[in-house]
């Protein structure tokens, strides 16, 4: 699925860098109902997670209050050259992936 | 047994003193809320400050609402930012969302987009290396509620 991420290209070492990630998802909240009474089912994105060369550092737990197509920036430090990778979990085995690669001086 | 009116009127006493008493120490924010709030925190206390929550105060659209979340840590090995929760008092489920950290974060700071069921109290609570926990609390008002609208 589309997913917009936002690291800045190059970074000096030791800097904090804020990360923006925005993915499209529905996040079906599951107390919607249709015109005729039935329950919409819940589909919602559960587990993001961001890997920085490997290591986790930072992760949430997402709620049916998170808005659809989840957005989500947090910050790290610029430790070395290397890749973020991005994880989205979800409902009904949802699970989507992204990258974004940074140079540290 | 014959009732006197002393009797009566005693009871009836009583009876009003109940509600007053119960209301006081959760603060009128409703029992879902404290509940989700204890199963993070667990019995620890919860202090305010160190922790800063800015959302518009009157949004027009409550399915999607700004939000960022920081908290005032040097983000040291020693003094760092292990988790933020954000909680919500009207909506059908207690919880927004938990944002785990740690001292290669830098700096304690989470933005994300959320949304409201109906005017009300959101909650962040910031978990601090040293398990203590830090609380702030934001009203807001909402005029186009979001997640009970039918699907068409």
């Amino acid at each position: 699925m589309a997913a917009l991420i936002n690291v800045p290209a190059k970074a000096r070492r030791g800097d904090a860098i804020e990360i923006r990630t925005l993915t499209s998802h529905i996040m079906e909240t599951g107390f919607r109902r249709t015109m005729d009474g039935a329950v919409v089912p819940r589909d919602i994105i559960t587990s993001f997670t961001c890997r920085y060369n490997g290591t986790e550092i930072f992760r949430a737990d997402l709620f049916p209050a998170i808005a659809a197509n989840p957005y989500l920036s947090f910050f790290t430090v610029a430790k070395e050259s290397g890749k973020f990778e991005f994880e989205w979990i979800g409902d009904n085995g949802y699970s989507s992936t992204a990258s974004a690669s940074i140079t540290v001086e | 047994m014959p009732t006197t009116r002393r009797q009566f009127l005693g009871l009836a006493g009583s009876v009003t003193v109940i509600p007053i008493v119960t209301l006081r120490p959760v603060d009128a924010t409703p029992a879902m809320l404290n509940a989700a709030i204890r199963n993070v925190v667990g019995e620890a206390p919860i202090r305010a400050g160190r922790i800063k929550l800015d959302i518009p105060p009157l949004v027009e659209n409550g399915n999607t609402v700004p939000m960022m979340v920081s908290v005032a840590s040097p983000m040291t090995t020693e003094d760092y930012v292990k988790s933020i929760h954000v909680f919500n008092e009207k909506n059908p489920q207690p919880n927004v969302g938990n944002f785990y950290l740690n001292p290669a974060s830098g700096r304690a700071q989470i933005t994300t987009r959320i949304r409201l069921a109906d005017t009300q109290k959101v909650v962040a609570i910031a978990r601090l290396s040293d398990d203590s926990f830090w609380q702030v609390t934001a009203d807001v008002v909402v005029t186009l509620a979001a997640c009970t609208e039918e699907v068409n």
